[in-house]
């Protein structure tokens, strides 16, 4: 099999879904100047939904893909409602406070967060069903599987919707006023509140996506898999240039990539002093 | 008359507190206090950082794990090496320095968020290279970490062993730890307040008016991660010297992001109050263990799972003090001003940098 | 009228921003002791000019000399430390500093106390923290502000603040003091008193180089000055010269 073909594929998968969360921070940070450090969270919180709803179907006859579809959508419904309450009650009373103050909020969210999924889901892994049969498409000498298909597409497909709705509808625009100069943007009757609640849930619905695909990518769920999941799209995010959206997709694409080639290569290239786990 | 009688209090308070707290909670409460007041010691180290000169760091356990493994390194049987520790503190206190420099150097461009992915960065790239450097050769010890370190040693006396066979070793801990926090609190203050210390505060306000004012911000700035970084270093030896072992497990960014809370919960770039959060971070999370044996007396069995509660109690917590008082604790005074005008802030929103300091 | 020795040359000196030609060729002579003033109409270069000046643009080309050193291209705190100290258009102060702090951070090039110094308080940091502090004190005196010293500088009226940031300037001890726009937003009768203040300070020694839009403050108290259009220097003399010059009535009334 063709290794390097092949970490190019997996680190454009993997990339996708990083693309799909860094969105996420680069869509708050853009309109609100704030790290959302429970964004990591929110993902989690997706895929332990899908998974208990998807777990609660099984047994009821419904075909695989209906019961996919209601997960996901469960999922998402879930995250933007969790995504709205986060924003409403721990950021906004904080506008206009030291610009540290919502970054410790951030912070306690994400620990609230990860814990009560700890408490509601165990500290164990949970195995997430397969969305799809593990069938792989052999491409000149590597494989892709058709969960890489559908993600890569899903994310596609959602990034262009997103790009569309940011850059050409009436909604798009009052997002960028507002992140451009949220006074003036008020003063020209964009009500603010309501754009930046709007732009928590809609970061927080991809959040959801992402989090059903890494799950149903690597086949588990767990408590804390928001935190490194978030710290990566974050870093994406931020490599993307923070605030950018198309910027957020390539570094998400770039990291995932570097990463799935650091995998393949970093142990060989370096005789084994510095192993996969760099 | 008054002033000299409340610091005599307070200093005869903290002199009897050990025995207190052992006679009232047991000596795992007082080494308790030993971590909470090396939690103090860091926590005025990333105070210079973040609180005077306004850069955001989220690696500054980095420099902690440095001092650590440099006393570790240095006085213990992994090398066959036992250094006295009066040499390795503050030679772990300048290397950590260094490392500060050498951080700083490249970063210093940077601003706000991008500064503060680069930090966390560099301190998850410290503590993986702790991690991994145990192959080909043996340096940091792996995952495994270095065990059977030096205790610190004052004359010949081992701090780690009961004074005349009946005050307990975490008592010798608790005075030296409480003399340095007190030394370190002490130079922040007097770095607060001079030359230096306003210039810190300048380039928090206003890098480029900072700039045309003659201050070199680069070198300041680098002073002020220098600094910092010592704090650290030296908190990471006494650390290596009180644990016995150091391993990686103990420098996770989980760590810088608790130290972070304590300075911005405590009141950003105001001494006492950055102490006030170490002291609470840390004693905070060790109070919460007891909801577990708690639910079981109210409710007769231990409905929730005592760790998550436990954690789930702090993050609740850190919103709702940062909900409530969101210049921290106790602000200094002139932070406490700014804060009072309000209204003026909304101006300085749309600067569209992540300021540390704002 | 020339008063004395050359204090600042600026030789041809060029900045593109992206093929357009923000300041082409630009040469102008300070002398020590004068009140020298850049007009010119929106867009004409000034404020390149003076951010060259300043430090926070390096020139494409040419050079300028601060007392026959040459100073092209150096940071802006090696132009604070040289002697050119800057007010800014939009006010730029340390707003969370009181008025006094914010002229004590203007001690800073011409103090030294470091950490140590800081640390053990010895007798000479003592000693240069106390003058720093009166030095400041007898700024805040000179501008008229010193009831305002424990203020938070965001709190001055805007007045006020400009008039802090000549002291915060001033406190660096210039020889030449750069002033973006002084008199911006400001009333009738504070644009008199701020004449009044930049005549003082000239009295003492320093050379200003003022760009301002008020046209009456500027030729009310400028010795000479030059004026700029699509980066060029069109005119330069004593403002009854200028006054005069047809490129200059052409520039600001339009015309062909």
């Amino acid at each position: 099999m063709d290794i390097f073909l092949q970490q190019l594929i997996n680190g454009i998968v993997l990339g996708s879904i990083y693309s799909l969360v860094a969105l996420g921070y680069t869509l708050v940070y853009g309109i609100m100047g704030l790290i959302n450090f429970a964004h990591g969270d929110i993902v989690m919180v997706g895929a332990m939904v899908a998974f208990t709803v998807i777990h609660l179907l099984s047994g009821s006859g419904l075909p695989m893909f209906l019961i996919a579809g209601i997960g996901i959508l469960a999922a998402i419904l879930v995250c933007m409602a969790v995504g709205y309450l986060i924003e409403k009650v721990a950021y906004r009373p904080l506008r206009g406070a030291p610009r540290l103050a919502p970054l410790i909020t951030a912070i306690g969210v994400s620990m609230l967060l990860q814990n009560l999924a700890m408490m509601i889901w165990g500290r164990g892994y949970l195995s997430f069903p397969a969305l799809l049969p593990a069938i792989s498409i052999p491409v000149a000498g590597a494989g892709i599987s058709a969960v890489q298909i559908l993600i890569v597409c899903a994310s596609a497909a959602m990034m262009s919707g997103l790009s569309f709705l940011v850059k050409k509808t009436k909604l798009g625009n009052a997002m960028r006023a507002t992140a451009q100069n949220r006074e003036v943007a008020t003063l020209m009757g964009v009500n603010a509140n309501a754009i930046i609640s709007i732009t928590f849930i809609i970061g927080s619905a991809l959040a959801a996506v992402a989090g059903v695909m890494v799950s149903a990518y690597y086949g588990v769920a767990h408590y804390d898999m928001g935190f490194i999941l978030g710290l990566k799209a974050f870093t994406a995010a931020v490599l993307g240039g923070i605030g950018n959206i198309e910027g957020a997709m390539l570094g998400g694409l770039l990291l995932g990539i570097i990463e799935s080639m650091g995998a393949g290569y970093l142990g060989a290239i370096t005789g084994g002093v510095m192993g996969s786990n760099y | 008359m008054t002033k000299v009688l409340k610091w005599a209090l307070l200093a005869s308070i903290l002199a009897i507190l050990p025995f207190l707290t052992d006679f009232a909670f047991g000596k795992t409460w007082v080494r308790i206090l030993d971590f909470a007041l090396l939690y103090a010691m860091l926590a005025l180290g990333l105070n210079i950082v973040v609180g005077f000169a306004g850069l955001l760091d989220l690696g500054y356990v980095a420099f902690f794990a440095v001092g650590a493994y440099f006393y570790a390194l240095l006085a213990s049987p992994h090398f066959g090496l036992h250094l006295p520790f009066w040499l390795l503190l503050p030679a772990g206190a300048f290397v950590a320095g260094l490392f500060g420099v050498l951080l700083g150097a490249p970063t210093l461009r940077l601003r706000g968020d991008y500064l503060a992915i680069v930090t966390l960065g560099f301190g998850e790239i410290i503590r993986i290279f702790l991690n991994n450097l145990n192959a080909p050769y043996n340096i940091t010890g792996g995952p495994q970490g270095i065990n059977l370190i030096d205790p610190i040693k004052l004359g010949s006396f081992a701090l780690n062993h009961p004074v005349g066979g009946s005050i307990p070793s975490v008592y010798n801990y608790y005075y030296l730890f409480l003399i340095l926090a007190l030394l370190a609190a002490f130079v922040s203050k007097r770095l607060q307040y001079s030359r230096i210390g306003r210039a810190w505060v300048a380039i928090r306000e206003d890098e480029i008016a900072a700039e045309a004012m003659g201050i070199n911000t680069r070198n300041t700035k680098l002073l002020a991660f220098a600094m910092g970084a010592s704090f650290g270093g030296l908190s990471g030896g006494l650390f290596a010297g009180f644990e016995g072992f150091v391993s990686p497990e103990s420098f996770t960014l989980m760590e810088s992001i608790m130290i972070l809370c304590m300075v911005v919960l405590g009141g950003m770039g105001h001494v006492r109050g950055v102490i006030l959060g170490a002291i609470l971070l840390s004693i905070v999370p060790e109070a919460l263990r007891y909801v577990g044996p708690l639910q079981e007396s109210l409710f007769g069995k231990v409905y929730a799972d005592p760790s998550s509660l436990r954690m789930l109690i702090f993050g609740l917590a850190l919103i709702l003090v940062m909900l409530l008082r969101p210049a921290g604790l106790w602000p200094s005074p002139t932070r406490k001003r700014e804060l009072s005008a309000q209204g003026e802030t909304a101006k300085h929103e749309n600067d569209g940098v992540y300021d540390a300091g704002r | 009228m020339m008063q004395g020795a050359k204090l600042l040359e600026v030789e041809h000196v060029s900045k593109n921003f992206g093929g357009l030609a923000a300041l082409s060729n630009v040469s102008l002579t300070i002398c020590q002791g004068e009140i020298y003033a850049l007009i010119g109409p929106n867009g004409a270069g000034k404020t390149t000019l003076f951010n060259v000046l300043t430090g926070i643009c390096r020139p494409d080309s040419g050079n300028f000399r601060l007392n026959g050193v040459e100073m092209g291209g150096k940071k802006p705190s090696a132009m604070a430390e040289a002697g050119i100290a800057r007010t800014f258009q939009n006010i730029r102060l340390f707003s969370n500093m009181s008025a006094i702090e914010n002229v004590m951070v203007g001690r800073h090039c011409r103090t030294k106390a470091g950490i140590l110094g800081a640390i053990f308080k010895d007798r000479a940091t003592r000693a240069e923290e106390k003058s720093i502090r009166e030095k400041a004190a007898h700024l805040l005196e000179y501008t008229g502000i010193a009831r305002h010293a424990h203020m938070l500088a965001r709190n001055l009226s805007y007045g006020d603040q400009r008039r802090l940031e000549i002291a915060r300037a001033l406190a660096t001890e210039p020889l030449l003091l750069a002033l973006d726009e002084p008199a911006a937003g400001m009333n009738h009768s504070e644009t008199d008193s701020l004449g009044t203040l930049l005549e003082a300070i000239r009295a003492d020694g320093i050379t200003i180089l003022l760009i301002e839009h008020d046209v009456k403050l500027v030729m009310g108290i400028c010795d000479r000055l030059a004026v700029l259009n699509f980066g060029e220097k069109i005119a330069e003399g004593t403002p009854t010269e200028v006054g005069k010059n047809p490129h200059v009535i052409e520039a600001y009334l339009g015309g062909s």
